[in-house]
């Protein structure tokens, strides 16, 4: 910063900031002291700018985890804990596409019925035709993409709002669905194969778990290292050593103690460990890449995309595949986890569990704001609360309520947040 | 006033621009020079906007010509005038709100280094490129909601400044802001002079036409109605050229009169 100012600028600042205006530093920059005193400083800044991040659905996770210890020792038992992890991601898969699709400020109300469609045409194919089973998977698996693909298409293309394009969706692929599992309705599933595998495979090795957990805490603390090392080296305002040993330190507490968890029970779900590389995978590619960026860019300002050069139409297309991509992997593991594709599959409260997830882990209904660390986030909640029900025999009727309840609960949150953002500058 | 080429960077000669049943611009000149902020001024609907998209490149002229640098060239689309090195920042903000400074500075044309987003270096240039502009903002990581008005006006003006561009033009840039937040604005309009770009600016505040333009171009009803130094020229005599109080049938029969005495 120079200190050289302009005549009109010297001017226009008012009296009592003159003294100010002389020095080398604006007063009104945000400069972060050093060492944990900055950090808490910050945090506190965030608080009362109403930027909350996930405080709020991690409290909301530990006041269930309470309520529901109390009422049943069970529930934090590593059997119970490892089943809620595993059940947690068909949801959370099909929430991570939903999320693609809510940072667009738009919403995919399909993904429901493309799930059970992936299902089915995984049975059909591998049981009833006999195909092998990673082709079949791969076909499931491209049709919930197409699909996705199409309804972008009438989206993007076409013009026509997404809410009743895939409300279209949803009936037309339930209908689908129903029509290729022909007149039986159920078609089980052998239990052994790559599909039923899905959510039964544990890796009961314990070195599996707690390496697992070493990899992500070592490979979380020299990510963020070297990327600190290179910012400092070009100049730019890096953070302390500090801040990123506690990060690191907090990351591993967790890491290791739900490892410890695992272990006591049948060992590291395959599932959770598909499930957390793709939250990496997709956060990344959100965060680091041009993609992402345009992602973000659409759902802050259409008509400022455009202008950048960024071709709208197929960012659209692309990321409504994804969400049909993510519902079909929603759908398998579904299907896995009942070892059958049946017409119940992608039906009932599934629909509005995945919205659920999406908005309770912190991702804005009005786009441009979210992570797809949210879908696990929001899922915990979700899968949680419906476990702790059913240990205390609650039916589904209650189930249902409470859901709703911590739905608009999060809403209610989110809009206040939002609220105080807006009188702190931020929203 | 700076050193002035002679060659103007940008030249309009008798450009003429209809849409359908409606003559927006009509035998249009203007001259605008490097180091040279050149203010358009004109009444609603004088033409100041289509005069401007058409050297943007967004409506193609219909008669007349265009010379850069005294080389006449074609601009048919917006593409041909950022190659050319013009750069428009539009009056409604091409900024989105929830990205950080540094992603918008660089929206569309981001930095990578093996295929992923060069953060650190776009970070780095943003705050060289906000440095030598003088613009001071909190800090370049928060989203541009929680930026004011004249600060969001300079990260677009700013963002227009990546492209190296010769020529900038500003569609009404202080519409809207603030005392204080309009001179932020026009002292990096004066900033952008002195670092040689040429700079036409549309304004409908004559004051700030006043303040830091060199030269103005008044448009009337799609014509060119006279192009005045801003030094020797008192704001009352503009404004008689924008809304044509010299021109009407009074002061035709006074001209009349004159030859006929003659």
């Amino acid at each position: 910063m120079t200190t050289e100012k302009t005549p009109t600028a010297t001017k226009v600042v008012n009296p009592d900031a003159a003294h100010d205006a002389l020095t080398a530093v604006d007063p009104r920059l945000l400069v972060r002291e050093q060492g944990l005193k900055g950090y808490f400083s910050e945090f506190k800044r965030k608080v009362h700018a109403g930027d909350l991040g996930s405080i709020p659905v991690v409290i909301g996770l530990i006041v269930i985890a309470v309520i529901f210890q109390t009422m049943n020792s069970q529930f934090l038992s590593a059997e119970n804990l490892s089943n809620i992890a595993v059940t947690m991601v068909a949801t959370g898969m099909m929430a991570v596409g939903i999320i693609f699709v809510l940072l667009l400020g738009e919403i995919d109300l399909s993904v429901g019925s493309v799930s059970g469609v992936s299902g089915a045409i995984v049975a059909v194919l591998s049981v009833t035709h006999g195909m092998n089973e990673w082709l079949a998977l791969v076909v499931a698996l491209a049709s919930g993409a197409a699909i996705g693909a199409l309804h972008g298409f009438f989206f993007a293309k076409i013009g026509a709002p997404a809410f009743a394009v895939t409300l279209a969706g949803l009936l037309f692929w339930l209908g689908f669905m129903l029509q290729l599992l022909g007149e039986n309705g159920t078609i089980n599933l052998d239990g052994e194969g790559v599909v039923g595998q899905l959510t039964t495979y544990y890796f009961s090795d314990i070195a599996a778990a707690y390496g697992l957990a070493a990899v992500a805490v070592a490979g979380f603390f020299l990510s963020s290292f070297f990327d600190n090392r290179r910012r400092a080296a070009a100049g730019v305002p890096s953070r302390p050593l500090s801040d990123i040993v506690m990060r690191t330190v907090l990351l591993g507490v967790i890491a290791f103690a739900a490892a410890a968890m695992f272990n006591q029970y049948k060992g590291l779900p395959l599932a959770l460990v598909l499930f957390l590389a793709v939250l990496v995978i997709t956060d990344f590619v959100l965060r680091r890449t041009a993609y992402g960026r345009k992602i973000f860019a659409l759902g802050g300002s259409v008509e400022a995309s455009r202008r950048a050069g960024i071709n709208v139409t197929a960012v659209r297309v692309s990321v409504f595949a994804l969400a049909g991509l993510f519902a079909a992997v929603g759908g398998l593991f579904w299907a896995s986890k009942i070892a059958a594709a049946n017409q119940s599959a992608g039906a009932g409260d599934l629909l509005m569990n995945v919205i659920a997830a999406a908005v309770i882990g912190g991702t804005s209904l009005f786009g441009g704001r979210g992570r797809t660390w949210n879908a696990l986030l929001g899922v915990m909640v979700i899968v949680s609360i419906q476990y702790g029900l059913a240990l205390e025999g609650i039916a589904t009727p209650i189930q249902y309520m409470i859901t709703g309840g911590v739905l608009l609960a999060t809403v209610v949150i989110d809009s206040v947040t939002r609220r105080t953002q807006k009188t702190a500058g931020r929203a | 006033m700076v050193h002035v080429s002679a060659t103007p960077v940008l030249a309009l000669r008798g450009v003429s621009k209809r849409f359908g049943a409606v003559q927006a611009l009509t035998d249009v000149e203007l001259e605008v020079h490097a180091g040279e902020v050149v203010a358009l001024v004109g009444d609603n609907g004088a033409g100041k906007s289509t005069l401007v998209k058409t050297i943007a490149g967004v409506h193609p002229i219909d008669e007349g010509s265009i010379e850069w640098e005294g080389k006449r060239v074609s601009i048919n689309r917006p593409h041909d005038a950022q190659n050319l090195g013009i750069a428009t920042v539009y009056q409604d903000l091409a900024l989105c709100d929830n990205i950080d400074v540094v992603g918008n500075l660089y929206l569309g044309r981001e930095l990578h280094k093996r295929g992923v987003l060069d953060e650190v270096e776009m970070e780095r240039r943003a705050l060289e490129l906000l440095k030598t502009l003088s613009i001071r903002i909190p800090s370049v990581r928060i989203p541009i909601a929680s930026l004011s008005g004249g600060q969001r006006q300079t990260v677009a003006i700013a963002r227009s400044m990546l492209g190296e561009p010769k020529l900038v033009i500003l569609d009404e840039p202080t519409a809207a802001l603030g005392v204080e937040q309009t001179a932020q604005v026009l002292d990096l309009v004066e900033r952008l002079r002195e670092r040689g770009h040429a700079v036409v600016l549309i304004s409908h505040n004559m004051a700030d036409v006043k303040a830091v333009a060199d030269k103005v171009a008044v448009l009337r009803l799609g014509r060119n109605n006279g192009v005045f130094e801003v030094k020797s020229t008192s704001q009352e005599e503009i404004i008689s050229a924008i809304t044509g109080a010299t021109d009407n049938a009074v002061t035709r029969r006074a001209a009349r009169n004159a030859e006929v005495t003659k």
